[in-house]
């Protein structure tokens, strides 16, 4: 069973994104800043990693530059899922090294459309 | 609703479009018509069959119409036939018009623009292989309203999302308020007609590929039958035909083969060109 470590400051959006990546046979972590993701990984890594951009203690954006630079980084597929909506954070996150990006709000079809695209569906 | 208007609304959809609405489909008929009937201060669709009875406004006939035959669709619907596209169908016909260095495409039923500007931005990535070929994409749908759409090529953030990836909506679109639009460059690949498909279409020529994807399904046997017959009447002896996933030209029109080995995709009984692919 692949893995997805999901990370959001918000207790919803992760249940939610929790019920339709279990439908889709996925393996579920939680961590709700940066910080902790950073953590998770560590411990194991998950082979996708959907993040939130604003969060506390650390954002999405420096948790996947810090990622990508350590070791076995390279590894999860990255999907960025955030109300940040502009062409400008859409590069900004994919030169950082996200492999796909959604703009919330989302649901089950997006959700599938994206991990079907990296495919890890 | 009672079973004259419905039969009112059946017959009205299915004589200028060959959409079947079984009894099922009453749901549909109220969900996309009591809008319709909203616009026109009209409460109730007993309201809206009765102004039908007592107008036969043409205009009005062809607004319910396209309220029931507008359906949704997304970028790269379905994935697979775009990849069959590019990585099989695409490379032969290259060959085959070598000298020619020419290509038509049809989408029939393109409905909001999704899948021929999908085919459009794929050609464009591969527009190394295709230098000095001229390209023709024709999209046709049977409702206006739709392809006013189309061609403005706005579309939301819920549609940018639903099978485009990020790199190809980076790459080709910008963004417009709330709205995304794709790049005069890929909507100026892109010509679009209406088109009823239960209508003579000989004039348009010849094409080398026909998307008619999720179309058929909503027809009778016999309507199928006749659509079937005149895409291949229009199409090249070596082109490729993609139907929808539910969608097959078994027991309906003989004058097509399956291409072995690649689902969905139909070349003529006697071609050899796209046979020798699978």
């Amino acid at each position: 069973m692949p893995s997805c470590l999901i990370v959001d400051d918000s207790k919803v959006v992760r249940m939610v994104a929790r019920r339709i990546l279990e439908d889709l046979s996925f393996g579920i972590l939680e961590a709700e800043d940066g910080k902790s993701a950073l953590s998770s990984c560590q411990e194991k890594m998950p082979d996708v990693i959907l993040l939130d951009w604003n969060m506390p203690v650390m954002n999405g954006i420096d948790f996947l530059r810090t990622l990508r630079g350590s070791k076995e980084g390279e590894q999860p597929i990255v999907i960025f899922c955030t109300t940040e909506n502009d062409m400008a954070h859409i590069r900004e996150a994919i030169s950082a090294g996200a492999n796909e990006y959604i703009m919330k709000p989302f649901d089950r079809a997006i959700i599938e459309a994206k991990f079907s695209q990296v495919g890890v569906l | 609703m009672n079973s004259q208007d419905f039969q009112l609304f059946g017959d009205i959809v299915r004589t200028r479009s060959g959409l079947v609405l079984t009894e099922e489909k009453i749901y549909l008929l109220e969900s996309r018509l009591i809008p319709l009937a909203r616009r026109r201060g009209l409460d109730s669709l007993e309201a809206l069959a009765a102004e039908v009875r007592r107008t036969k406004d043409e205009r009005l006939l062809m607004e319910i119409t396209e309220a029931m035959t507008t359906n949704e669709t997304f970028f790269f619907r379905d994935t697979r036939p775009f990849d069959t596209f590019r990585d099989v169908v695409l490379p032969q016909l290259l060959k085959a018009r070598a000298a020619k260095k020419s290509l038509r495409i049809w989408t029939a039923a393109c409905s909001t623009g999704q899948e021929p500007y999908s085919l459009a931005m794929l050609l464009k990535e591969e527009a190394a292989k295709m230098a000095g070929w001229r390209v023709e994409i024709l999209a046709t749908d049977l409702s206006n309203e739709v392809l006013e759409k189309a061609k403005a090529g706005l579309y939301s953030q819920f549609e940018v999302q639903r099978g485009l990836p990020i790199q190809l909506l980076m790459k080709h679109f910008q963004q417009v308020g709330e709205m995304w639009q794709i790049d005069s460059s890929i909507r100026a690949m892109v010509k679009f007609q209406p088109r009823n498909l239960l209508e003579d279409f000989s004039s348009i020529g010849q094409f080398d590929v026909v998307f008619c994807r999720n179309v058929l399904i909503y027809f009778d046997q016999a309507t199928k039958s006749q659509v079937l017959n005149r895409v291949y009447d229009i199409l090249a002896v070596d082109g490729a035909l993609f139907l929808g996933g539910a969608e097959t030209v078994l027991g309906i029109c003989d004058r097509f083969k399956p291409v072995e080995g690649q689902r969905g995709v139909y070349t003529s009984a006697e071609s050899g060109l796209l046979a020798a692919a699978g």
